[in-house]
């Protein structure tokens, strides 16, 4: 099982998403994919896109101010 | 290949859709579409292909840009009168995204070209205003198993059915063979609304994005049709015809033949 990572903090609504499903394309059953997105309008769109496209979202964590680590699986 | 960062920008819009996404996008970028007919119908074709990203993109038309075209025929741009049409359009597509490779055909289809030249696609969109052209590509295409899209047009009503030759209804099941010559109106007579083209186009383009990403559920075995002045779209679902003299059971049509009786329709009128 692979673990790949991807930082969205300097994209934009809809890049954020864009770049995230790229990413999650690459993803095999059981892989992660580990996000650094903004808190706002990526927190609240990327795991939800994620989660109707069929992934799993299994951590959401604040790391610091206004930047959270999205995890998700496929 | 991967996407360079412009592609990925270019064609977000394509990669967030689950039905499409980068993998998507890919097979577009590495697809090959060849477009018959650069008028009314080619033109939103064409366009609508271009801006997609189908990374090949044939074009065969003869003709030139008339100043009685530009009512419909959107590619084409007033400056562009007197231009061969296959030019015309090439400039636009290019202009539009230059990752997309044009290759021109300034010639009109024929029973001595056809083969060849569909072989080189994917899929072949028909985008011809005259009967002869019309059984020629349900001809060609069936008979090389090159799966296409049909479109027609005329006055305020349009019609479109996509075929998959030997699994899906074609052209010739549902007229086997081209009306009477005197029962087919000339263009100048008949009249077109000019969007209309863009109506049946653009369902045409749709057809083509999907069967080259293998997704949703392609315009095969049923006719659409279209009345602009009723607003009615109709969805005739048409089976395989047993008898059909190119798909049936006993097919009668084994090569490509120009109706010549019926090339005088259009084109060939014009001095």
């Amino acid at each position: 099982m692979s673990a790949y990572n991807l930082d969205i903090t300097k994209d934009r609504c809809p890049m954020t998403f864009v770049k995230t499903k790229l990413k999650l394309e690459e993803l095999e059953e059981g892989d992660t994919l580990e996000i650094l997105l903004t808190t706002g309008e990526p927190l609240n769109n990327v795991p939800r896109t994620a989660t109707e496209q069929g992934f799993t979202v299994v951590e959401t964590t604040l790391v610091r101010e206004n930047i959270h680590k999205v995890v998700i699986r496929k | 290949m991967a996407l360079t960062d412009s592609q990925i920008e270019r064609y977000s819009r394509h990669i967030i859709l689950k039905e499409v996404g980068g993998k998507g996008q890919q097979k577009l970028l590495n697809s090959k579409v060849l477009i018959i007919g650069a008028g009314g119908l080619g033109a939103p074709i064409a366009l609508y292909l271009a801006a997609a990203g189908i990374g090949t993109i044939g074009i065969a038309d003869a003709d030139s840009v008339d100043l009685s075209n530009l009512q419909r025929q959107v590619i084409h741009f007033t400056p562009d009168i007197g231009k061969p049409k296959v030019i015309s359009a090439k400039e636009k597509i290019q202009a539009i995204n230059p990752d997309v490779q044009v290759r021109t055909y300034q010639q009109w289809v024929s029973a001595a070209n056809i083969m060849e030249l569909i072989s080189q696609y994917d899929f072949v969109v028909d985008g011809t205003d005259n009967f002869a052209a019309k059984f020629l590509i349900n001809d060609a295409c069936v008979l090389a198993g090159k799966p296409y899209s049909h479109g027609g047009i005329l006055q305020f009503v349009g019609q479109t059915i996509t075929v998959l030759p030997g699994e899906s209804t074609c052209y010739r099941c549902i007229f086997p063979t081209p009306p009477p010559k005197d029962a087919i109106p000339t263009c100048s007579q008949a009249g077109v609304i000019g969007v209309l083209p863009g109506v049946i186009g653009s369902i045409q383009a749709t057809e083509a994005i999907k069967f080259l990403l293998g997704k949703g559920k392609l315009l095969a075995g049923r006719m659409l049709t279209y009345d602009a002045l009723e607003m009615k779209f109709r969805d005739v679902t048409i089976n395989r015809n047993p008898n059909c003299p190119i798909c049936g059971e006993n097919p009668t049509i084994t090569q490509v033949r120009d109706e010549l009786e019926l090339l005088t329709v259009c084109d060939l009128e014009k001095p």
